[in-house]
């Protein structure tokens, strides 16, 4: 079995003393900096990213990965304690999470969140070392039209889960793409839509964008109202679930996990999706729907587990395609991209051991991440309450140092300034900044494909859809964006994003 | 008479077609090539024609259908926080990075109205010895610590 020897050389990558040091460190800090209130996983990441360069690509991106889920339960942990979701995902979860706290059963909550995280976490990655293989096999034979249409898959269906407007997500993912253009072009060597400025040649960084508008655009965005009484956080005695609560939270557990699994991989879908689609099933399932909202243990355990699975499977589509489908993703394939990898189909075969390597630290990071957090429970809570007006001078700190030392380059602090003001005043908009990076991210790609797809065709565009894949990827992408202009539709997501 | 309905649309659709414009003018000095060859300028000023299409769109229906008010936009902060940024980006050379990152420090703790000055001055110097510490001793990234002004 191929597999199992992949798993192996993971293995034996990853456990390399370094290697599990930096799984642990990334975890260590990506919960710590993740569950301080009002830092989301996109921030955290962006804001640790730069500690990564300095290292090799594969402790880099098995660092990345651990930051990425200890900010996910993080986030998870501020959702429980004070109310405070650190992202969308854990929107939900704060839901039953914080009335369970609010009668003393936050440890409990707590528990059975990392738990539940750590078996769904489980089994998404062996999904994702049994699948992400043949998928990159099939993709070894698409060609450009092919990839043109898949990323035009992956940006739409970005769109469809914004929560907005799917009008003004769409603008803001051909803005990202416009603006991913910026530098010269790959073909002639011009510069492109430089304004003349010397300094945009290699096009704006990714890492100053990235912070500015997920960093500093959140830091604008939280000092809006400081008139915020300081939160209250739930209190807690054991961390021990009840018999009773384990025993509600096996299925919801189990039945997170197969749908997070799912939705995680498809383009646009992750840990959002994920943890939404999770809550209303367990209330529809549930013989208890009434306990729903006033502290029902299914509503943390059933979405836990589906977040965190569809966080570990939307791996698949970046690894193997090269598609961020969110803006994790996105921001993981901006720092392959530093450390000189292209991450693509190709990937598996060319760099077994980064591949496999990251695949085996993320079930290590996960297992670590139940090791840290149990224990050092108390001292997430004291961070947890840390006022937000000393926090963010620092936040502003790293950030500069951090953007600045990714190409020792002061024009790059110059612009994350520029990105935070438009980011938050887009936001203000309600222009989503998420749909935009994404199509910043993979802005040159697409056009490359496109490109190279009208050469082959001698500039016939009819292309795309007389070959069948891409014909089937396009179709799925207009039925996804009918699907979202529906006015049926359209409130029934308002309600599920409002819920 | 146009009324405006939903000026978060306005202004939104209004920006994007002002962006496209931009950026429309820089792709259109490009070769643009045929849809066999594409110029660079081709692939960008399709996409600027869509977005200023969007824009349009966007903007007039915000003149149809009623929308939200945008909130309270925080000046004061937005202000404060890209000075203290762009403070970082102009002296760390000339001053280098310690006073660079104090005078970062101090600007956005500006930018919050519950500090005390005393409070202020404490929190980021125990922040700039910090990122002293991690960054330079810790990390090794090349900074100079006074620049060329202190000789």
């Amino acid at each position: 079995m191929e597999i199992f020897t992949g798993i192996e050389l993971g293995f034996a990558t990853a456990l390399s003393f370094q290697n599990l040091i930096y799984c642990f460190v990334g975890a260590l800090l990506g919960t710590m900096i993740g569950v301080l209130p009002g830092l989301g996983p996109v921030a955290t990441i962006a804001l640790l990213l730069p500690l990564t360069f300095a290292l090799p690509p594969i402790p880099a991106l098995i660092m990345l990965a651990g930051i990425y889920y200890g900010a996910q339960y993080g986030g998870s942990t501020t959702a429980i304690l004070i109310n405070v979701p650190g992202e969308s995902s854990s929107v939900v979860t704060a839901l039953d999470g914080y009335q369970m706290a609010r009668r003393g059963r936050a440890g409990a909550a707590l528990a059975i969140a990392a738990l539940g995280s750590f078996f769904a976490g489980t089994v998404a990655t062996f999904l994702l070392a049994l699948f992400a293989p043949p998928l990159a096999e099939i993709a070894l034979t698409f060609g450009p039209a092919e990839y043109f249409s898949l990323m035009v898959v992956g940006l739409i269906a970005s769109v469809t889960l914004a929560s907005g407007s799917v009008l003004k997500a769409l603008a803001m993912v051909v803005l990202g793409l416009l603006l991913g253009l910026t530098g010269q072009d790959i073909y002639s060597g011009m510069p492109r839509l430089t304004f003349g400025s010397a300094s945009l040649i290699d096009g704006y960084e990714f890492v100053a964008v990235a912070m500015g508008i997920f960093g500093l655009g959140e830091i604008i965005r939280n000092l809006e109202d400081e008139s915020r009484p300081p939160m209250k956080v739930g209190t807690f005695s054991s961390l021990a679930p009840s018999r009773e609560e384990v025993r509600r939270s096996i299925k919801p557990v189990l039945r997170g996990t197969v749908l997070g699994s799912l939705l995680g991989i498809l383009p646009g879908g992750g840990a959002l999706l994920s943890s939404f689609a999770s809550y209303s099933m367990e209330k529809k399932l549930s013989k208890h729907p009434e306990e729903f909202g006033r502290g029902a243990v299914e509503g943390v355990a059933g979405p836990e587990s589906a977040n965190n699975a569809g966080a570990q499977t939307s791996f698949i589509p970046m690894l193997t395609l090269g598609i961020p489908s969110n803006p994790v993703m996105a921001l993981m394939i901006g720092a392959m991209i530093i450390q000189g990898i292209t991450p693509g189909p190709d990937i598996i075969t060319s760099q077994p051991d980064l591949f496999w390597g990251l695949i085996a630290s993320m079930w290590i990071g996960n297992f670590m991440l139940v090791l840290l957090n149990l224990p050092l429970i108390g001292m997430w809570v004291r961070l947890v309450t840390v006022p937000y007006h000393l926090l963010f001078p620092i936040i502003v700190m790293v950030c500069c140092i951090g953007v600045y030392s990714a190409e020792n380059n002061v024009a790059n602090v110059t612009t994350m300034a520029v990105f935070g003001a438009a980011g938050y005043l887009l936001a203000k908009l309600d222009f989503e900044p998420a749909p935009f990076l994404l199509g910043f991210v993979i802005g040159p790609m697409v056009e490359e494909y496109l490109r190279r797809a009208m050469l082959l065709s001698e500039g016939d565009p009819t292309v795309f859809i007389t070959r069948p894949i891409s014909a089937g990827l396009l179709m799925i992408a207009a039925i996804a964006l009918v699907v979202v202009a529906l006015p049926s539709i359209n409130s029934v997501r308002d309600v599920v994003f409002r819920e | 008479m146009f009324q405006v309905k939903s000026p978060k649309d306005v202004i939104g659709g209004g920006l994007l077609v002002v962006f496209a414009l931009l950026l429309g003018e820089q792709s259109f000095v490009l070769p643009l090539g045929s849809s066999a060859r594409m110029g660079p300028g081709y692939f960008p000023l399709v996409l600027c024609v869509v977005l200023a299409a969007m824009g349009l769109l966007i903007a007039v229906r915000g003149f149809r259908f009623e929308g939200e008010i945008y909130g309270h936009i925080a000046w004061r902060g937005m202000g404060l926080v890209l000075i203290a940024v762009l403070f970082f980006a102009f002296t760390l050379r000339p001053l280098g990075l310690i006073p660079a990152l104090a005078g970062t420090g101090l600007l956005a703790t500006l930018a919050s109205r519950r500090f005390h000055l005393k409070t202020a001055v404490l929190l980021v110097a125990a922040l700039v010895l910090f990122s002293w510490a991690v960054f330079v001793e810790g990390l090794g990234l090349p900074f100079v610590l006074f620049g060329s002004w202190f000789g």
